[in-house]
């Protein structure tokens, strides 16, 4: 249970800079995830936080307390590697109490945390074991059983389910979800999943080139990027984005005109995310050229062209279009997104 | 095809099988019965005269003081030395290169390396009569000084042997993926803790190869000592050189070699007893 403030983290490994002054703020009991591609700086922060790492400057506090310079083991924190880091050596008991013995924690109390946490992973029935007899999603849990018998202030997770496979990614962030709400411990989650990060998180931070590019619900951050990257990086299909001429302040598609925000030129970069269309009557809305109609099931997706640019949008599954059909779609102006075509960065959602 | 043709991995292995048992067995047969024979019969007449013998039990006590000093030392060197290249960034290679120097010297070459720095006219004795330390040439590698000749030699062997330790360590340290390391930080593990508790057991394997290999060597030890301490400190191995060299005994000293064969077969015996590896409880 801790709120953690980070002010001004940066990086520099030689001339690269990894972590360009980073400021994050995370609420007691928060679970927020640093998402981004691999080799955005996500890890490289989460390893400052952890101590495993000494940042070039910056501070990090901790309930009001800087922890820079500290220890490992004086931050109050525990962490959940990637690759689970679950010691081979040692059967799941002694895995999951390795943090209490290190802090000589009496055998009472070792073996009562030792059952809470397995009983929270459901992995009772392996304590005995060696976790080399497991599958990589029960040496998961046992991961983060031994992350939680400490009762953490801070729990760092570092890609903990990308060594999972696809189904059993899915099963564990659900039981997670659950684990962590039930734990309440404040978590930092680092992920290139967007769908994890997606469902696992109350907010996002979208880092990028060393940067965080935004910070915001799930919602918040899928329906009104910041910035293109955050566009482009989350949602499946990404967002499209499509350069449209600006005439007196206004965006023409098909039959209606669209308000844009004041201080655009004379190009503006509509954000389009691909399941906020619906199709048009014929002749009106937005024209697009489609290429490819892929009927998926629970959705229709249409990859092709709209104004010669590139874009894939959704239609309900009812729908039928021909490859090569040129369709009309109508826009929901309260999902649109405008960004500067210059700077990438969008202009707040109106009011 | 080939799969159908069963007799060809046997063809190929072939000229190793024959010489391995041209080169090796046959010779160990006849070592041992040599060694247990005396003209045509089975006998124990040379195990006898080995075990009366004035120097036997000088030899087996050097050889196994050595051992058991030489070997801790070495496996304690090559730990830490292995340890402290891994936090290495730049220049890893060059430093282990230097460190393997050793190994690409006989050991006769060595033995006579330290004979010039120990001997009565030596680098050592130059050195302390320059700093005022003695007054006039001491000797260290003599019957009269068995201590200095002794740690002489276990120095010696610690130089030349320590390598091959290190290289098996080192190898051993690779494989232990650094996450274990850091997970034990995170949760409190001192760096002695994470030490013992973590890399150690990790590192079972290895230190369990570099253990047998080491100890093996250390019961054959000869070259070093026969440069630095000739007669005045007997051991094994140079107890069967010279009764078969200077006694033209060849059956003791067949006796010998089969002594030493016994004791390293126990050592590495006792070795995968003590230390057991289970590949269940490795990365």
């Amino acid at each position: 249970m801790a709120n953690i403030v980070i002010d001004s983290i940066r990086k520099d490994f030689g001339t690269f800079q990894a972590l360009k002054e980073v400021s994050l703020t995370i609420n007691d009991g928060e679970f927020v995830s640093l998402l981004g591609p691999s080799g955005c700086g996500k890890t490289t922060l989460l390893r400052i936080i952890a101590g495993l790492e000494t940042g070039t400057s910056g501070d990090i506090s901790v309930d009001g307390r800087s922890i820079v310079g500290l220890p490992p083991k004086d931050r109050g924190l525990a962490m959940v590697f990637q690759n689970y880091a679950v010691f081979p050596h040692m059967t799941v008991y002694e895995n999951v109490a390795f943090g209490l013995r290190m802090q000589k924690a009496d055998e009472a109390r070792v073996k009562k945390q030792v059952e809470k946490a397995a009983a929270l992973l459901h992995i009772e029935p392996n304590l005995g074991r060696y976790p080399n007899k497991l599958s990589g999603g029960q040496r998961q849990r046992v991961a983060v059983a031994r992350a939680l018998a400490v009762e953490p202030r801070v729990l760092l997770m570092d890609e903990p389910l990308s060594n999972l496979d696809a189904l059993l990614r899915l099963e564990m962030r659900t039981e997670l979800k659950t684990v962590l709400q039930a734990a309440g411990t404040t978590t930092i989650y680092v992920t290139h999943d967007q769908t994890e990060a997606m469902g696992l998180s109350d907010r996002i931070a979208v880092v990028h080139d060393g940067r965080i590019e935004q910070v915001g619900t799930p919602v918040e951050v899928y329906n009104h990027p910041a910035t293109r990257f955050v566009g482009s990086f989350i949602g499946n299909p990404p967002m499209n984005f499509i350069s449209m001429p600006v005439t007196a302040g206004h965006v023409a598609i098909g039959t209606k005109r669209f308000a844009v925000p004041a201080g655009s030129g004379d190009t503006i970069l509509l954000g389009l995310r691909g399941e906020t269309v619906e199709r048009a009557p014929h002749g009106q809305g937005l024209e697009m050229q489609v290429r490819v109609a892929e009927p998926m099931g629970s959705h229709l997706l249409l990859t092709g062209s709209i104004l010669g640019q590139a874009a894939r949008v959704i239609l309900p599954a009812t729908e039928t279009v021909r490859n090569g059909e040129m369709i009309g779609l109508t826009l929901d102006a309260k999902r649109l997104t405008w960004l500067s075509p210059d700077s990438g960065i969008s202009y707040p959602a109106a009011a | 095809m080939t799969q159908n043709r069963s007799w060809i991995p046997y063809l190929l292995i072939l000229p190793t099988v024959f010489f391995l048992g041209l080169l090796f067995i046959a010779p160990l047969v006849q070592t041992i019965w040599l060694a247990v024979s005396d003209n045509g019969m089975p006998s124990l007449a040379n195990m006898r005269t080995m075990m009366i013998d004035i120097n036997f039990g000088r030899s087996i006590l050097n050889t196994f003081l050595l051992t058991l000093v030489v070997v801790p030392v070495q496996i304690a060197m090559a730990l830490a030395m292995g340890t402290m290249v891994s936090k290495v960034n730049g220049g890893r290679e060059t430093i282990l290169w230097i460190w393997t120097i050793p190994l690409g010297i006989s050991d006769l070459a060595a033995g006579m390396v330290w004979l010039s720095i120990l001997q009565n006219t030596g680098y050592l004795n130059t050195l302390l009569f320059s700093m005022g330390l003695i007054e006039r040439q001491t000797a260290w590698l003599t019957y009269q000084t068995p201590v200095a000749l002794f740690v002489g030699i276990a120095v010696a062997e610690i130089w030349r042997g320590t390598a091959i330790v290190m290289i098996i360590i080192v190898a051993g340290l690779n494989q232990v993926p650094k996450e274990f390391k850091e997970a034990a930080e995170i949760f409190g593990a001192s760096p002695w803790t994470r030490f013992t508790r973590i890399t150690l057991p990790l590192i079972r394997p290895a230190l369990q190869s570099a253990l047998i290999l080491r100890t093996v060597l250390a019961f054959e030890v000869f070259a070093v000592v026969y440069a630095l301490g000739g007669r005045n400190f007997p051991v094994l191995v140079g107890e069967a050189y010279n009764w078969q060299n200077q006694n033209q005994n060849y059956s003791v000293a067949a006796a010998y070699a089969v002594l030493i064969m016994v004791i390293s077969l126990i050592a590495t015996l006792f070795y995968l007893k003590v230390i057991k590896v289970d590949p269940e409880r490795l990365p």
